[in-house]
């Protein structure tokens, strides 16, 4: 995370790619739990990615970076298990023993996602499927758009940051 | 969307620049101080007898109480302004700014006999102090409440409360030059008021704006 909040890209999916697993097993359990079925836990694995990025800033780099990951895991689990009427608590022992969770492939679509992109203006959200989705890079966008680099990253992360907003208020 | 492809996004946004939380949290400070000081230098200006009181302790004693309530409230809210923070450290200051206020009434309450305590209590503009405190802390209040919605407090309403109370801090410093109650009883009653007022305050906005 050091690395990355450095401007480190690679450091940064690395780490991205290994938090994944550790997210998608606590929130199946989570779902289980409270009696949902673990399909839908994907959405909250994503939530809690764009979380992570968005909020960087507010982990303490002096800190050890998985306390922070967990409390913010367990956070969103606990919005999403609310949002869906289910009892919102979730004990901390539930992430301890998780950490060497193998990783899982599959089923990694998030439902919740695309149906909130559809919320965004229309060319925030072509971007936005453009830089995820559809694989393509930053300029790539820009050239196809034909909109300047810079104003492809900035409207990239004002729909991640809509995006993230959006899901709290959803039903 | 998978959510491989989600990471591809966040990685490309990765370069997108981030304003560290204490760095947002001093932006802050420093805004809404220097707006409060200018609408204090503008509409209310040291109180006519400024040079005479100002090495008084009742006169002292009011900006220590409202320097250690602004610092340690807004080293608090930036310590809740991450997820899995706590403020230990922040409390014990809060806690020994209002063991002090409470010293210092119990000795003016010695040393005045009892027969003036209403009159020092009430004093001559509480009402001043219950409207200029909140007016004054109004740009601070905003600005920090901006700098904890950068943050991620996982206790909106507590974070709240407590960008209300160093906002109050903050507010009340400078009133404090401008009023000409010194009495410790006065200043725990109204200026206690005014300062909880901005608390509530905080902790109603808080639990609606800083909710991530």
């Amino acid at each position: 995370m050091r690395a990355a909040i450095d401007g480190d890209r690679t450091a940064y999916r690395r780490l991205l790619e290994a938090l994944t697993p550790v997210l998608r097993a606590s929130a199946r359990r989570g779902f289980v739990r409270g009696g949902l079925g673990a399909d839908e836990a994907e959405d909250v694995v994503q939530e809690t990615l764009l979380a992570i990025h968005l909020k960087r800033h507010t982990w303490d780099r002096s800190q050890p970076l998985m306390p922070w990951v967990v409390t913010i895991a367990r956070n969103k689990l606990i919005d999403a298990l609310r949002r869906r009427g289910r009892r919102g608590e979730v004990p901390v022992e539930d992430f301890a023993e998780i950490l060497p969770a193998p990783p899982e492939r599959d089923p990694t679509e998030g439902r919740d996602v695309e149906r909130l992109l559809g919320r965004l203006g229309a060319r925030q959200r072509d971007i936005v499927r453009s830089i995820t989705v559809e694989d393509r890079s930053v300029a790539e966008t820009a050239s196809r758009l034909m909109m300047t680099e810079g104003a492809v990253r900035v409207a990239l992360h004002r729909g991640l940051r809509a995006l993230a907003a959006l899901y709290g208020r959803e039903p | 969307m998978k959510t491989d492809d989600l990471i591809d996004g966040l990685v490309a946004d990765a370069d997108h620049p981030v304003l560290p939380l204490a760095r947002g949290f001093g932006l802050a400070v420093l805004a809404g101080a220097i707006v409060a000081a200018l609408l204090f230098a503008l509409l209310l200006g040291p109180r006519p007898d400024f040079a005479a009181v100002a090495a008084t302790p009742r006169f002292l004693l009011k900006f220590v109480e409202t320097g250690l309530l602004a610092s340690a409230a807004t080293a608090l809210s930036i310590r809740l302004a991450r997820p899995e923070g706590d403020g230990t450290v922040a409390v014990r200051v809060l806690v020994a700014a209002a063991l002090l206020l409470g010293a210092a009434v119990v000795i003016e309450l010695v040393v005045v006999p009892g027969a003036d305590w209403g009159r020092r209590l009430v004093g001559r503009n509480w009402y001043h102090c219950l409207a200029l405190v909140p007016f004054l802390s109004l740009a601070p209040f905003v600005a920090l409440m901006a700098a904890a919605r950068h943050g991620a407090p996982t206790r909106p309403r507590l974070a709240g409360a407590v960008v209300g109370l160093a906002s109050a801090g903050i507010g009340a410093f400078f009133y404090a030059a401008n009023c000409t109650d010194d009495s410790p009883l006065f200043v725990v009653t109204w200026y206690g008021l005014a300062v909880a007022a901005m608390a509530g305050l905080g902790a109603a906005i808080g639990g609606r704006v800083l909710r991530w």
